[in-house]
């Protein structure tokens, strides 16, 4: 085997963060995609304009924020340092912070779009068939959208496993700790160990692709099911 | 049984306002043109549109006013939309599920088998909505809103997405409705045909304001509404069947203004019915015609004339206590020297029975 047990490590943290962050924002991605869907509330493009954010800062400037803002003298790690925590730069769950932020554009306007597709009118019929507005969201909306949220879960999941510029402000580059994939291969490619870093690489890009090809694949199936 | 509704919607170049007191009972229409209103009228009294300061009580319940507003899905209301809106996600069976399963078991009045039923769609239950046609569609949306037994039906133009063959096949289910459940329905409709042939009372709308309401029959022979003026005027007379003529294949129905007699139908005596009468199909003389070959000659007095276009009139007759509509020719009326109160005779050329 090529790879050594640090790549291992990076590859398994990798796959735990990336999973990790899924989850945490498709919770709270779906009530913010459903509001933004939603709401008529006249500034409601900000909220719009800060969620994509992340679409287009470089990663760094998102990753140098968040340090400062984690760090021990930051507002979140002072907060934290207060309560009598650990700082929350160069840990796992600082990683997930970054993680779920920088990603969150990705995972909010699939579910976003997915929601405005259905339009009002499923739901004022749901309304008229006895069902509460909880019971509407879940019966109805969330069923309707679901190619929405299978959009979103993975590219969710992809974008957080290529992660790298934010990870290595606010990471840091701890083995088993902060250390993921993405910089595994950086430091491989650093120490001329291209038959590494190809693996990695290689590795990375298939799972890409197959998730990609996955989510095509079953939203052409949903669309044929539709009319 | 009433419903008393009060609102004032006012959306940046519309305005609806509407002060209405309609029968709980019966098919009641609310006709207009496009863009009048009635869609938001019905929204409001399903509860998917608030207005501000509006009232609302169907019987005992008062439903909106300055301080309660009832959420639609705590509206006892069966609501069909204009375009077939099943859920895509469900299939035909689940669909009708929907509304039932989430009834409490005593307020389960109507049986789904009986809605099935009453709609024919029991051949369709397994497939998805998106296999069914648009008439179909909308038959499955009919008996999913009738499902969940409403003390109020509510249909926003269920007929229009739909084209005429659609219509023919979705017209009966619609009056078999009317006849065998005594659920009181609201029937938002631009089609005059489909008002003549469901309607017990109706309602009036133009640009958000109402012109009229009363009974079909009424309203269709006021000559103060539009309704009378143009090329479909028709009058619309409830009658009893009173016998059968067996040799000639004939039928007698009664009316309050005598007997009328229309070709052989399968209705047993006793039933109620509808006739419908075009205005150009009535024609009026002075002297009762004896040697003529039409059968329903009844005398009348002149009540009202309108000018229609240049060369025409519309006559309002009364043949007894009911109205009825005939349109002649200017200079008919002028030889004839029609004047309100003037006994005439009219004969009616042709009758149509519509349920």
């Amino acid at each position: 085997m090529i790879l050594g047990e640090h790549d291992l490590t990076a590859l398994a943290l990798t796959l735990r963060l990336a999973a990790l962050t899924t989850v945490i924002l498709l919770l709270i991605g779906t009530p913010l995609a459903w509001w933004l869907a939603r709401s008529r509330w006249r500034l409601k493009f900000l909220v719009e304009a800060v969620v994509a954010l992340p679409l287009v800062l470089p990663p760094t400037v998102l990753g140098f924020y968040l340090l400062v803002a984690l760090g021990p003298h930051g507002p979140i790690g002072g907060l934290m340092a207060a309560l009598g925590g650990r700082p929350l730069a160069f840990t796992f769950t600082g990683l997930v912070i970054g993680s779920v932020i920088y990603s969150l554009p990705f995972v909010v306007q699939p579910l976003q779009d997915a929601f405005r597709a259905i339009g009002r009118r499923p739901l004022e019929v749901a309304a008229t068939l006895r069902a509460s507005p909880l019971d509407r969201f879940f019966t109805v909306a969330v069923p309707l959208a679901r190619p929405g949220f299978l959009t979103a879960a993975v590219l969710g999941f992809a974008h957080t496993l290529g992660e790298f510029g934010v990870v290595l402000m606010i990471g840091g580059n701890i083995p088993g700790q902060t250390q993921v994939v993405s910089i595994a291969i950086y430091d491989h490619v650093e120490a001329m160990e291209y038959a590494q870093a190809h693996w990695i690489s290689g590795g990375l890009l298939l799972l890409s692709f197959l998730m990609l090809i996955t989510v095509y694949a079953l939203n052409r199936r949903f669309r044929v099911v539709k009319p | 049984m009433t419903i008393e509704a009060r609102f004032h919607i006012d959306r940046g170049g519309f305005s609806l306002t509407v002060d209405l007191s309609l029968p709980a009972r019966g098919v009641t229409a609310v006709f207009g043109p496009s863009g009048c209103g009635k869609t938001t009228l019905l929204r409001a009294i399903a509860g998917l549109e608030f207005c501000q300061g509006g009232y609302l009580r169907v019987g005992g319940a008062v439903w909106q006013d300055g301080r309660q507003f009832l959420p639609p899905h705590k509206r006892p209301i069966g609501y069909v939309f204009q375009e077939p809106s099943l859920f895509d996600h469900l299939s035909v069976r689940r669909n009708l599920e929907y509304g039932l399963k989430r009834l409490k078991a005593s307020a389960r009045k109507v049986p789904l088998d009986q809605a099935v039923g009453l709609l024919g769609i029991g051949h369709l239950l397994e497939r998805r909505p998106h296999q069914l046609s648009g008439g179909e569609q909308q038959r499955v949306a009919i008996a999913r809103a009738l499902a969940v037994s409403p003390a109020l039906l509510l249909l926003d133009e269920p007929l229009a997405a739909l084209d005429m063959t659609r219509k023919r096949e979705i017209l009966p289910y619609l009056e078999s409705l009317h006849r065998e459940l005594a659920i009181p329905v609201l029937y938002v409709s631009h089609s005059r045909d489909e008002v003549a042939r469901l309607a017990d009372h109706l309602v009036l709308l133009e640009d958000g304001r109402i012109q009229a309401a009363g009974p079909v029959g009424e309203l269709f022979s006021r000559l103060d509404l539009a309704l009378a003026h143009g090329p479909e005027t028709e009058t619309l007379i409830e009658a009893v069947v009173a016998r059968h003529d067996e040799e000639f294949e004939l039928t007698y129905l009664d009316f309050p203004g005598g007997r009328i007699a229309v070709a052989r139908n399968p209705l047993p005596p006793g039933s109620l019915a509808r006739l419908q009468i075009q205005a150009r199909d009535v024609s009026i003389t002075l002297a009762r015609q004896s040697n003529t070959s039409i059968l329903n000659i009844f005398p009348a007095a002149v009540d009202e004339i309108c000018k229609e276009g240049p060369a025409q009139v519309t006559v309002r007759l009364m043949v007894g206590p009911v109205p009825l509509l005939s349109r002649i020719t200017r200079k008919s009326a002028a030889d004839l020297g029609l004047k309100p109160g003037k006994p005439v005779f009219a004969q009616v050329k042709s009758v149509a029975l519509l349920s």
